[in-house]
């Protein structure tokens, strides 16, 4: 696609939408391969039998379940979250437009659960959409074409991120140490109640806003991939290791499992803040992503 | 260990020979309720069903409707603590046996289990496929103005698996994972 692609034809829209949906569709029932290899090598590590052992296999069951009946994983579809980059030029009303009628269309065939509801009068709006929903995260950059993320972040992993500010009277100061301490403060806090076992994303710094959405777009690394900050790298693995001894363990039964990965980014922070915000993402981390081609139809699939 | 065959409505016996890591296999009836449901019973408002013997599944389904039948395409258990500051009062004013969720719950729901006769069974998270796969029927929905996730479903689940892990004896696996956990990071402390 050329920087100056024509969007408006009604063809191309609905090669747009057609892509939406189904990238929708395979996120939301279908693990990618990279958390289905973590998930599958952490039950070697379980006793056989034990309460973790049982969580991982009915884990296992479900993730195979979800992808052959093209099913929801998880009925929490939770907030719907897409990563969008864009060449100059290219229509990103037009994309949030199509995007969320693919959105509709989605949570009607029943991809979606209902899950968009008025923050005072908790009318439920039906069709996922509404002020907030679907969010969207846009960046233009040099490439020639599309790409789209998706990730779906259920509530009961939302409701465990946090925010912590250093120095704290009890986890430490504004170095790593502190921030670790943090991190593992998280994790014994959000216990089982995540569906862990988890997958942290962190960022350092930043404010408290864009110190969240850091920590998030840390999910879209895969669960291999190495930090290139070869200190944060080690910042990571120290990490999985301490929550791996914590013996929280899948669901909170106890074991050995408590975290599948921690990947951890950084962004400048004004001299008086020192934030570190936690993403917990359960076991069921649905993220998928998809490049266009200029007619709006997949090109490659991600993930 | 053996699995512990329940079926709806339960005795108060039964219950309270249940103990915290016994695997529970449900049949019967289940009604979904979470935060909506057991908010508008705390003001006074009466369920629509008689839930004496009954377990309150903390559940949001994605449900569609195919023709004139409502259709659970996914239906794992939702985050149980929500309901901590109201669950002990449907035990003890509705005499429900039991709640099944995720994630555990508090000090106020253990010493109800307790003191009214009742158990906390924990599904597996986020597997609502293998939850979905144990409910045969749809048989009905209350309060449906609260939205799908957050209405009253009656569901009809056969061999519906769970691990009771807060029993009518006072004991809570999620109190004592907290504890060993807390302990064992204070350890690890850079």
């Amino acid at each position: 696609m050329t920087a100056t692609a024509p969007l408006r034809d009604v063809s191309t829209e609905s090669a747009l939408f057609e892509t939406i949906l189904e990238l929708i569709r395979r996120t939301s029932t279908q693990l990618p391969d990279d958390v289905v290899t973590a998930i599958t090598a952490a039950r070697k590590n379980e006793a056989e039998g034990s309460n973790a052992d049982v969580a991982l296999n009915v884990i296992g069951c479900n993730i195979g379940l979800a992808r052959v009946s093209s099913l929801p994983l998880c009925q929490d579809t939770g907030t719907i979250l897409f990563y969008v980059h864009t060449p100059v030029g290219y229509d990103q009303l037009e994309f949030r437009e199509i995007a969320t009628e693919a959105v509709r269309k989605a949570t009607k065939v029943g991809y979606l659960r209902q899950n968009s509801v008025d923050s005072v009068t908790g009318k439920n709006t039906g069709d996922n959409t509404g002020p907030g929903s679907p969010v969207f995260h846009f960046h233009q950059w040099r490439e020639p074409h599309v790409e789209v993320k998706l990730m779906l972040k259920g509530g009961g992993c939302e409701n465990m991120n946090a925010q912590y500010s250093l120095p704290h009277p009890d986890l430490g100061g504004r170095d790593l140490k502190g921030v670790e301490n943090a991190i593992l403060d998280a994790v014994l806090q959000a216990q089982g109640q995540g569906c862990g076992p988890g997958i942290l994303g962190v960022c350092i710094g930043g404010d408290r806003a864009t110190g969240y959405e850091h920590a998030k777009e840390q999910l879209l690394r895969t669960m291999d991939d190495a930090n290139d900050d070869a200190e944060l790298g080690a910042l990571e693995e120290r990490v999985v290791e301490k929550a791996n001894q914590s013996g929280i363990g899948p669901m909170g039964f106890g074991g050995k499992t408590t975290l599948l990965a921690c990947k951890v980014g950084k962004l400048n922070r004004l001299p008086a803040s020192f934030f570190v915000s936690i993403a917990y993402m359960c076991w069921a981390f649905r993220r998928r992503g998809v490049t266009l081609d200029a007619r709006g139809n997949a090109a490659e699939w991600l993930y | 260990m053996a699995t512990v065959k329940l079926t709806t409505p339960i005795d108060e016996a039964t219950i309270r020979s249940l103990h915290v890591g016994d695997t529970v296999a449900i049949t019967g009836r289940l009604y979904t309720g979470r935060d909506a449901v057991h908010h508008r019973i705390h003001t006074g408002v009466k369920p629509p069903v008689d839930l004496e013997g009954q377990i309150i599944y903390h559940c949001g389904p994605v449900m569609v409707k195919e023709g004139d039948q409502w259709v659970c395409k996914a239906a794992g258990p939702t985050t149980s603590s929500r309901e901590e500051p109201y669950q002990w009062e449907v035990m003890r004013d509705y005499k429900i046996r039991g709640v099944i969720g995720k994630g555990g719950m508090g000090p106020k729901t253990l010493a109800a289990c307790k003191e009214y006769g009742a158990v906390y069974m924990h599904a597996i998270g986020g597997a609502a496929q293998v939850c979905a796969a144990s409910i045969k029927r749809v048989d009905g929905v209350d309060w449906m103005d609260l939205g799908s996730p957050e209405a009253i479903w009656h569901l009809w689940v056969e061999d519906f698996m769970a691990i009771v892990t807060m029993d009518a004896h006072g004991k809570s696996l999620h109190e004592q994972v907290f504890e060993e956990s807390r302990a064992r990071l204070a350890a690890l402390k850079a």
